[in-house]
């Protein structure tokens, strides 16, 4: 059985690789490469896999779910420049796919137990664009 | 890892099958039947998957809007699906064939390093329709 448990949290962030010259970061990202940044009202969405619990009735305790989420997702990353003030995005651009795979490796080590593991994290930039990620190499 | 990006179109279209009688087209499409037609705002959904490439990107979002843009909504937005789609001429513009015209299409002109594995569409917000690529 899934479980996804939904959390919001706005940030800002630049999409430039330092290494690229302006036109050619622009190329590849846009306008998201404006060097002062600017943000975005991220949805998260986190599906957890396991068995209901047969004394609880609960695959997950929800109440442990969003602590792990605020704890190592929201609480770091609302408000903040991601570039400036997360790491690993002083040093890789934080796009959707790389805050995607970041949120992942935040929550896995808490969240994976004998009967539940973290089973996919859906990441919405915008209501048109999200990335799944589910561990995959 | 996948990546789904949503454009929107809107277009008019007749559900109606000539080779039925008028009387079984309006039993089997209702109002979808009326003989002027009628439009809908769609909402599509394309996902694409593979690894994110040394930009942090499993697909160049500009690369894909203009394909999208090029391919898919210049030939659907603001048309009529019956009379102005080669692909629908001789289906019924349902969206499931619009579905699978679009998926077809993009198919055909897909030049994208990540792969195209779905295709959902929303006629309106209580009708999905979700094909897999």
């Amino acid at each position: 059985m899934y479980l996804t448990r939904k959390a919001e949290f706005s940030a800002s962030h630049v999409c430039a690789n330092p290494t690229l010259d302006e036109a050619e970061n622009r190329r590849i990202y846009g306008a998201a490469s404006n060097p002062n940044g600017h943000g975005h009202n991220y949805i998260v969405e986190v599906t957890v896999e396991g068995e209901a619990d047969p004394v609880t009735g609960m695959v997950f305790d929800l109440r442990e779910l969003k602590e792990i989420l605020n704890r190592e997702v929201i609480e770091p990353m609302d408000h903040r420049f991601l570039n400036r003030e997360v790491a690993p995005f002083d040093k890789i651009v934080p796009t959707t796919e790389n805050l995607a795979i970041e949120i992942w490796r935040r929550l896995r080590p808490s969240i994976d137990r004998e009967n539940a593991r973290l089973k996919n994290v859906r990441l919405y930039e915008t209501a048109d664009l999200f990335v799944d990620y589910g561990g995959e190499a | 890892m996948k990546l789904t990006r949503r454009y929107r179109f809107a277009a008019s279209h007749r559900l109606d099958v000539p080779a039925l009688s008028p009387e079984e087209n309006r039993r089997l499409f209702g109002k979808c039947n009326n003989p002027y037609g009628h439009g809908h705002d769609y909402v599509l959904d394309i996902t694409v998957e593979g690894a994110p490439d040394d930009s942090g990107q499993i697909v160049n979002r500009r690369e894909m809007d203009l394909l999208v843009g090029e391919k898919i909504l210049e030939r659907l937005d603001h048309r009529d699906l019956n009379k102005d789609v080669p692909e629908l001429e001789r289906v019924p513009p349902t969206t499931e064939n619009l579905a699978s015209a679009i998926r077809g299409m993009l198919e055909k002109a897909w030049t994208l390093p990540a792969r195209l594995v779905r295709v959902r569409i929303s006629e309106t917000e209580r009708n999905i329709f979700e094909l897999e690529a």
